[in-house]
């Protein structure tokens, strides 16, 4: 008597659990991206919701490598992920992610043709990833500590900024940022021993490797440093939306210039919902509102710029010809590479201490 | 009797089974199997979850000895862990003795509550917190400014010394346990004999108390030094320049790379200095015990 109760049990359970988890997946739209950027935003899920009826759920990650991890490890979870287009080729070849029917984004078009074009997001004439936003790893000042702002990357060098500077500690970006600095193409780095020569004496000047846009922040507001590596869409985060005396540099010498795409993984369950989410992330409106709440990126979606302001620092300084000569977009790295990457970054670290 | 006090036992063990099923069962499945697929990931050459093809290899094992860097940054990491346990020895033993041998009652019992009340806070916010008070122009400088007479400046966030003082705080209630439970079980009237036939107090200490405290401090010492060794979080936020330790190069590999192989690797190597450190330490520390 009491077997089968318990398997009756049991079973009623497994059904009971079954179902909601069917019931919870229907609509909903499991989004992978990293935190606070944009696709969380409360009133933007709030607007989405209400004008598609899906239910976003939002999961976050810290690193790229951690992004693929989590595809890996749980296929069939996402509907949509935001990808660096300079992985999207990796996520692709292990088969994470699936080719998009752009006919269903109505935004798609309105997108620049030389991102939409990309050879990154776009492989045998399929379309991976849908171009959102771009940016620069540039410089970033504390207006408090200069009276103009600077030019060239070399004030990163100068002894004046001792023990103020901060840098990622991230390999790939500081190999590059040595690769600008060093006047070499940061996708074709031919001479890798000017760079470590570059690193090692800038490594003496620095205060800190930060992490996240928190710790730049902190370290502004408490006045503790004077210039660093910084993202642009973080460095107009901390002025417009944390009233933080924090600009923006782009040095003479260049900056390089990441692409961020929305992709949809294998195995989506709900892929109608996916599209018209990735849909409304690039659309002009979420990215107006985005833009003036918030402070982000710079739109690949060519209206959405358009949307802003004459004088918006995405529009008049991103959107400047002259900008986008000196800029170079990463490329994919392999695997080999970043880990001789890693391998330099690690023993500069080290040889410091 | 020798047989009677093996049934005895065996029988102890049948009764015990139940009771120790649970805990055993967990040790599987939470940290032996994940352990030992680590072990397995040490000696490959990619992970099986990336999709491309691996082999069985040592040359993880071999990176260590082929890079002046991990030798050097696992000696800078012992060092750490030295300093850090001596530090906690020195500020949690006598807190330890005031605490089981000085104060009684209420007082006790407060004093008691200001140990453990940092465990009950987050780790991460512990550590954030000492960022607040360690940096230039934060609580520390502020304070010592607004008292003394004259200027001084002081910023020891991101040095060697902020890592030392975090992590010091972080496992120091970890020795004020272990020495106060040794500590506690000291028959009082063994302190009072030696009194009564002339022992000075340090010969009090010396002769007595520390013996017979031995093994709390030898199990507070391993309990701090194991994980200091490891760590990795409070060198990362604590130390800047000076914070790559070999607990961050391993996270790196695991984290920054998706390197497994070598992030296992590393961590195993690290666990067989330490299990030598600790078995070489072994034979010295039951003699003085």
């Amino acid at each position: 008597m009491r077997m089968p109760k318990l398997t009756a049990l049991l079973t009623a359970t497994a059904v009971f659990t079954s179902v909601l988890t069917l019931a919870a997946t229907a609509a909903d739209v499991h989004v992978l991206n990293w935190k606070g950027y944009g696709a969380d935003e409360p009133w933007a899920i709030a607007a989405f919701e209400k004008a598609t009826g899906n239910k976003v759920v939002n999961d976050f990650f810290n690193s790229e490598q951690e992004m693929l991890t989590k595809l890996r490890t749980n296929p069939g979870l996402y509907d949509v992920v935001m990808i660096n287009a300079a992985f999207n080729d990796q996520a692709m070849a292990e088969k994470l992610i699936q080719p998009i029917d752009t006919s269903k984004l109505s935004n798609y078009a309105d997108i620049s043709k030389d991102k939409a074009g990309s050879p990154m997001l776009d492989h045998d004439g399929k379309v991976y990833g849908v171009p959102w936003v771009w940016g620069l790893t540039a410089l970033a000042i504390n207006e408090k500590s200069f009276d103009k702002p600077p030019t060239s990357i070399t004030e990163m060098w100068n002894e004046a900024h001792k023990g103020r500077v901060v840098i990622r500690d991230d390999a790939v970006e500081a190999v590059q940022f040595g690769a600008i600095a060093t006047g070499q193409n940061i996708n074709d780095i031919k001479d890798m021993e000017a760079v470590k020569a570059k690193l090692t004496s800038l490594m003496p000047q620095i205060k800190t490797f930060w992490s996240s846009e928190n710790d730049w922040n902190q370290m502004v507001a408490s006045n503790q440093i004077d210039i660093g590596t910084y993202w642009s869409g973080s460095a107009d985060r901390a002025k417009t939306h944390f009233k933080l005396p924090v600009s923006l540099v782009i040095p003479q010498e260049g900056a390089v210039a990441w692409l961020d795409a929305f992709s949809i993984p294998v195995g989506s369950k709900n892929v109608t919902g996916a599209e018209a989410f990735i849909n409304y992330m690039i659309d002009p409106k979420f990215y107006v509102e985005w833009v003036t709440k918030v402070g982000a990126p710079v739109s690949a979606n060519t209206k959405a710029v358009e949307a802003l302001p004459e004088d918006a620092f995405n529009r008049k300084v991103m959107g400047d010809p002259d900008v986008a000569k000196r800029i170079q977009f990463q490329a994919p790295i392999t695997d080999a590479q970043r880990e001789a990457y890693l391998a330099l970054w690690q023993q500069l670290k080290v040889d410091v201490k | 009797m020798a047989a009677q006090g093996a049934t005895a036992s065996r029988s102890g063990l049948r009764s015990a089974l139940p009771l120790l099923l649970p805990a055993y069962l967990w040790l599987t499945v939470a940290i032996f199997l994940p352990l030992s697929a680590m072990v397995f990931f040490s000696f490959m050459t990619d992970l099986p979850l990336s999709g491309k093809p691996w082999a069985l290899t040592l040359g993880n094992y071999a990176a260590f000895f082929s890079q002046s860097l991990y030798p050097t940054l696992l000696w800078a990491s012992l060092r750490l862990g030295l300093e850090v346990t001596l530090w906690c020895i020195v500020i949690g033993y006598p807190a330890a003795y005031v605490l089981a041998k000085v104060l009684k009652g209420r007082s006790r019992e407060a004093i008691f509550l200001l140990v453990i009340l940092p465990f009950w806070s987050n780790g991460l916010v512990r550590i954030f917190s000492w960022a607040m008070v360690l940096r230039e122009g934060g609580i520390l400088d502020t304070a010592l400014n607004a008292v003394l007479p004259f200027k001084i400046s002081i910023d020891l966030m991101y040095s060697y010394p902020a890592v030392i003082i975090g992590l010091v705080h972080s496992y120091v209630p970890y020795m004020v346990l272990t020495c106060y439970l040794t500590l506690q079980a000291i028959d009082d009237s063994l302190i009072e004999a030696g009194r009564s036939l002339g022992a000075s107090r340090l010969q009090m200490l010396k002769r007595v108390i520390i013996p017979l405290s031995m093994p709390g401090l030898v199990a507070g010492a391993a309990l701090i030094f194991v994980p200091v060794v490891g760590s990795f979080m409070e060198p990362r936020i604590l130390g800047g320049r000076t914070g790559t330790f070999y607990g961050t190069v391993i996270e790196d590999q695991f984290v920054a790379v998706f390197n497994w192989p070598l992030g296992a690797a590393l961590s195993f190597i690290l666990l067989a200095v330490v299990l030598v450190i600790l078995a070489s330490a072994a034979p010295v520390l039951r003699k003085a015990a």
